[in-house]
């Protein structure tokens, strides 16, 4: 199956300074895929360069088997794009806006107010955007990039300014849109939000991808003695548990973070302790969160060079 | 070329201008005081008053001239060949200053202007050819100016009539010459100096630094169709014509190669 989006030995520089290097990846039709890295890590530079925004210095780039550069405008028709900075025309309405990028896209104003309305923008689409509030810029810029309906979708920080709530029925509609067969690459530098809709996660330091795959496998690849949090009626019981063996290492944080040689000896730890009396409230397997996932990676790779 | 989504770039364009009344509130002042104001004041003074300075020297001015100039002008009192001269001859640059300053406004802003509010971002990763939106940003800062002109030369032709028409025996204004300079003199002109202020724009980091560079390299151009402004008007001959046709063959050349010059990169602030 072709890829969605591929990456072969991409490079692009600006000057004296490289904004990504030798970068290959591939997004698989129908997947998340996160992008995870620092700021001026090349996540931005990586969705310019997927429209053919950006021209690359070496390297290909494909979106499902297409040229961005030769086959610009049917690249760009596939492709929904949420940029970092939701900016719009603040002098026009935020119909005006959607009308634009109707007009420029081929949507009918039926389009406009469908995609308005799965945002929760509709509205508002009368006041002119000059007096928008940012979730509401934001908002507008996740309606005009689903505008076309299109089956790629780029997402460059698409939650920023967002509230909470707004956060969280973004990444469910994101989550949604995948299970529809749009592919989606989100670039994020916060973790929680890519957490748990990833199917695949890349870390990319200076421009490159240094780490590629789906968060499981790299959390087994990279964190290598699993957490479980641990409590109980009475704590005291906790007092000894860092002299046994399967233990490498405990702290509170809220609760007891154990930290084990193997998540194969926690039932034996539990058997122990409620021998020895613990009534426990709380046994909690840590799957290595993503963040856990990214520092350690950042541990491993950030200062690969 | 894909004139639907040209025509919707020149659009959303003129529908920002329209709705920028920070923009337009000085430049309906400017053409106000170029088209009427300046010229009103002119001929009242000429035609009103009776043997001032100003006529005699307009008079004397008027023998100094080659003879084919001086039969182009109307006979009459002296009052009546100052007005015709003054109407039809002096303040023919004014066609030239105000589409050229309105214009060079608009097309300043062109694509640094995208830039800067970030909507360039938009319009790069859209399905619109580098071209259309070359095309689009040209139109939407020439529309303005020749619009602004073609008003004001409606208004200009008014005023110059009213106060100036009754001494030249009826309505004499637009000349051939006026004919001649606003529909076929003055658009490559407004071309040239377009097509220059939109490549610097699009080079330029911010919208201020564009104005000014703007305004440097358009004021030869405005120089240049301020002299051809007044050879034309005074002399519409064939000679004016051919001055017409190169001005329109440097606009395409000036055009096609700012087109060329002109990248998608440039939308994002970068290119080179």
């Amino acid at each position: 199956m072709t890829p969605a989006i591929e990456f072969q030995a991409v490079g692009r520089s600006f000057g004296d300074v490289v904004a990504v290097t030798d970068l290959t990846i591939s997004v698989p039709a129908g997947s998340i895929t996160v992008l995870l890295g620092p700021n001026g890590a090349g996540k931005t530079t990586t969705v310019r360069l997927t429209t053919g925004a950006l021209r690359a210095d070496t390297g290909t780039v494909r979106v499902h088997g297409l040229d961005p550069i030769a086959d610009g405008e049917q690249v760009r028709r596939r492709c929904g794009v949420v940029p970092p900075k939701p900016a719009m025309y603040d002098r026009l309405s935020g119909w005006d806006n959607l009308a634009f990028a109707a007009d420029l896209f081929g949507v009918s104003r039926a389009g406009i107010e469908e995609a308005a309305g799965r945002f929760g923008i509709a509205h508002a689409l009368g006041q002119t955007v000059g007096g928008y509030s940012t979730g509401m810029r934001t908002r507008l810029a996740l309606a005009r990039a689903f505008l076309h309906d299109p089956d790629v979708l780029l997402l460059d920080e698409p939650t920023a300014g967002l509230d909470p709530e707004s956060a969280r029925a973004v990444l469910t509609l994101i989550t949604e849109l995948a299970s529809t067969g749009r592919s989606i690459l989100m670039c994020t530098h916060l973790l929680h939000e890519a957490e748990g809709i990833a199917d695949q996660v890349a870390l990319m330091v200076n421009g490159s991808v240094r780490a590629l795959g789906a968060p499981r496998m790299l959390a087994d690849r990279y964190i290598e003695r699993p957490l479980v949090l641990l409590d109980a009626e009475d704590r005291t019981v906790f007092e000894s548990i860092g002299e046994r063996p399967e233990v490498r290492n405990t702290r509170w944080n809220g609760a007891l973070e154990v930290e084990l040689e193997s998540l194969g000896a926690l039932p034996d730890l539990v058997t122990s302790l409620v021998a020895d009396g613990a009534r426990l409230t709380r046994v909690e397997p840590q799957a290595g969160s993503l963040s856990d996932l990214y520092f350690e990676m950042q541990r491993v790779h950030g200062s690969d060079t | 070329m894909n004139w639907a989504r040209v025509r919707t770039i020149v659009r959303t364009d003129l529908r920002q201008l329209f709705k920028s009344r920070d923009y337009w509130g000085p430049l309906i002042v400017l053409a106000f005081l170029f088209f009427v104001v300046i010229p009103g004041m002119a001929l009242f003074s000429v035609t009103q008053v009776e043997s001032n300075d100003f006529v005699a020297q307009l008079n004397n001015m008027l023998d100094t001239l080659p003879g084919s100039i001086q039969a182009g002008v109307v006979e009459g009192s002296p009052g009546a060949r100052a007005a015709y001269v003054l109407a039809v001859y002096l303040l023919a640059p004014i066609a030239v200053v105000v589409p050229l300053t309105v214009s060079s406004a608009v097309g300043a802003h062109a694509i640094v202007g995208e830039r800067e509010k970030g909507t360039g971002e938009f319009m790069a990763h859209a399905p619109v050819s580098i071209h259309e939106i070359y095309v689009g940003k040209l139109l939407a800062s020439l529309i303005p100016g020749y619009l602004a002109t073609i008003a004001g030369f409606a208004v200009y032709s008014l005023v110059a009539n009213t106060l100036a028409g009754p001494l030249l025996g009826g309505w004499f204004f637009p000349t051939a010459g006026w004919w001649l300079l606003i529909l076929w003199v003055l658009p490559p002109f407004l071309a040239v100096a377009l097509a220059i202020i939109v490549w610097v724009s699009g080079r330029m980091k911010s919208t201020a630094a564009s104005q000014q560079a703007a305004s440097l390299v358009s004021l030869p151009v405005i120089l240049l169709a301020y002299g051809v402004a007044g050879g034309v008007v005074v002399n519409p001959t064939r000679g004016a014509l051919v001055i017409g046709a190169v001005a329109w063959t440097i606009a395409i050349t000036a055009l096609v190669a700012g087109a060329k010059a002109f990248d998608r990169e440039r939308l994002l602030g970068f290119g080179g």
